[in-house]
């Protein structure tokens, strides 16, 4: 789905985390939202979640003004920093929630729900893990939980709020690979958060570079290294 | 870095974080005293007294029209008020913990007025604005229903005295777990009342339940707030406590150690529920908690 931000602040009290800021995020793309904390990146994705409101400004999802939508009209997947995972439930109960939280006339029976819960733990190539608990898995195996919950939904748009966040290094490069085959897969319009310059380089097709509430620069990872647009990106970047 | 203190082994293993033998075992000496000192010994010697002429009578003062009375009273009174408290405490803890407001604070403190109150004040404000000469009670009591030296007036008082012991409960733990688990589901399409019933609920379950037990044992225990208001009326208004308290007055310690017997074996049987729950639902517990 083609993703517009127009002109989009968000004041938080008397402190912007967001000056007005305009994007055009192409039908299909991965993007990355790259910035030290406090760049405002997370409240970007989360507004474009519906988890915030905007102060001003307005969100056009192919085309059409979303801006006043809630969060459950939004369908997006949101995978969250520490994943929120709920962890009085199974696997398979997490992954099935979005399509047991449907209205009766277009939930799906239950066979239906299982099939497709199978299909994502797949997916996720964690097939054998639906009846264990969050608190029974690795770090990089809730990860791709989270993933596979968000998917449940056929979202119209993948959220991720730093997804390699709380993983070691050597996991990170293999989820990230995990992460670049389900975009290619699904062929979602995907837009994560990272405050580190190489995930956001070696992952996304466009990066986003963002600071103190205002975005830096937009481009293929390859233009912003050779042709930084600000001293700020060319300090982030090589650092 | 010196070889000496590698090189150097203890004598017997032990974690490095745990008090040598000899201070466990003062600490929990010392635990065990004051337990069987503050704790068991006084509910022995309630029993022994109420025993003191022998089951029978012990039994034949229990089945009198005013202990009987007074045991229904507490009964009802409890099962009034745990509950609608159950329900304000979920209320005030979940607006306090998922939402952001001005005057927070102030709320929470709020909440925490009846443990800093003393329950006889509480009594009387109860009396102030209720009573026959009170704000609303002069109204109330000519429209038939009297509030004070009642059921309602009690049940105010209980509510009053019991309110943080569920909202207490629940604050610390549900700011513990944050608000992300509702966000997802949020994402996930549930309504409001779902997300509840499906994602806060069960996260707190233990927390509920603790605060549900420690409610009831209270509400069934009051003696101050309720004593100012029910008016004591024997067999009408006297719960247990104030009959308990009638009953010592007039020298019927057997009596009066008995209803208190039953008292205390009210409270016990609270707790042993929680006890069978947590051991039945062990499994559970150990996957709710957070890692």
């Amino acid at each position: 789905m083609h993703i517009e931000i127009d002109e989009i602040s968000k004041q938080f009290g008397t402190t912007a985390a967001l000056h007005p800021v305009s994007l055009s995020l192409p039908s299909g793309a991965l993007v990355a939202l790259l910035g030290p904390s406090g760049s405002g990146k997370t409240t970007l994705l989360r507004i474009l979640g519906g988890l915030e409101f905007p102060s001003s400004g307005r969100v056009l999802l192919d085309g059409q003004d979303a801006t006043g939508l809630t969060v459950q009209e939004r369908r997006a997947g949101f995978v969250f920093q520490s994943y929120a995972l709920f962890r009085h439930m199974t696997v398979f109960d997490n992954i099935a929630y979005g399509l047991n939280a449907r209205p009766r006339a277009s939930r799906p029976p239950k066979a239906e729900i299982a099939r497709r819960v199978t299909r994502l733990l797949e997916l996720i190539q964690l097939p054998d893990i639906g009846a264990r608990y969050p608190g029974q898995l690795s770090g990089g195996q809730r990860q791709r939980v989270a993933l596979a919950r968000a998917l449940a939904i056929e979202p119209r748009m993948l959220l991720l709020d730093e997804p390699f966040g709380a993983l070691d290094a050597k996991i990170r490069k293999e989820l990230r690979q995990g992460l670049r085959d389900i975009h290619d897969t699904t062929g979602l319009t995907t837009i994560f958060v990272t405050h580190d310059q190489e995930e956001a380089m070696g992952l996304a097709d466009l990066v986003v570079v963002m600071s103190m509430g205002r975005i830096e620069q937009i481009g293929k990872p390859q233009d912003i290294r050779s042709r930084p647009a600000t001293p700020f990106v060319r300090e982030f970047i090589t650092a | 870095m010196s070889d000496t203190s590698l090189a150097r082994k203890p004598a017997r293993f032990r974690p490095a974080t745990e008090e040598s033998p000899a201070a466990r075992r003062a600490l929990i000496g010392v635990a065990f005293l004051g337990l069987g000192i503050l704790a068991f010994a006084p509910l022995i010697a309630v029993f022994a007294e109420a025993l003191a002429d022998g089951i029978a009578a012990s039994l034949r003062s229990l089945a009198s029209p005013d202990a009987r009375a007074a045991i229904r009273l507490t009964l009802t009174i409890a099962a009034i008020s745990v509950p609608l408290n159950a329900i304000f405490g979920i209320a005030a803890a979940w607006f306090i913990t998922k939402f952001d407001f001005r005057g927070k604070a102030f709320l929470i403190t709020l909440i925490d007025l009846p443990f800093s109150v003393s329950p006889v004040v509480a009594g009387l404000c109860i009396m102030l604005m209720f009573g026959t000469n009170g704000l609303a009670g002069g109204w109330l009591a000519t429209m038939g229903y009297p509030i004070v030296f009642a059921i309602p007036g009690i049940i105010l008082a209980t509510l009053f005295v019991t309110f943080p012991f569920v909202a207490r409960e629940l604050i610390p733990v549900m700011i513990e777990q944050g608000r992300s688990e509702e966000e997802a589901a949020l994402t996930l399409g549930a309504s409001g009342w779902r997300i509840f019933r499906t994602v806060t609920l069960p996260n707190i379950r233990w927390a509920l339940l603790y605060g549900v037990l420690l409610c009831s044992a209270r509400a069934m225990g009051e003696f101050g707030a309720v004593a100012v208001v029910s008016g004591k009326i024997r067999g009408q208004t006297a719960t247990m406590p104030i009959t308990i308290e009638m009953l010592y007055q007039e020298y019927l310690p057997v009596a009066a150690f008995s209803l208190a017997a039953v008292l205390a074996l009210l409270a016990l049987v609270t707790l042993l529920l929680k006890t069978v729950l947590e051991i039945r639902h062990a499994d559970q517990l150990a996957a709710t908690l957070r890692r």
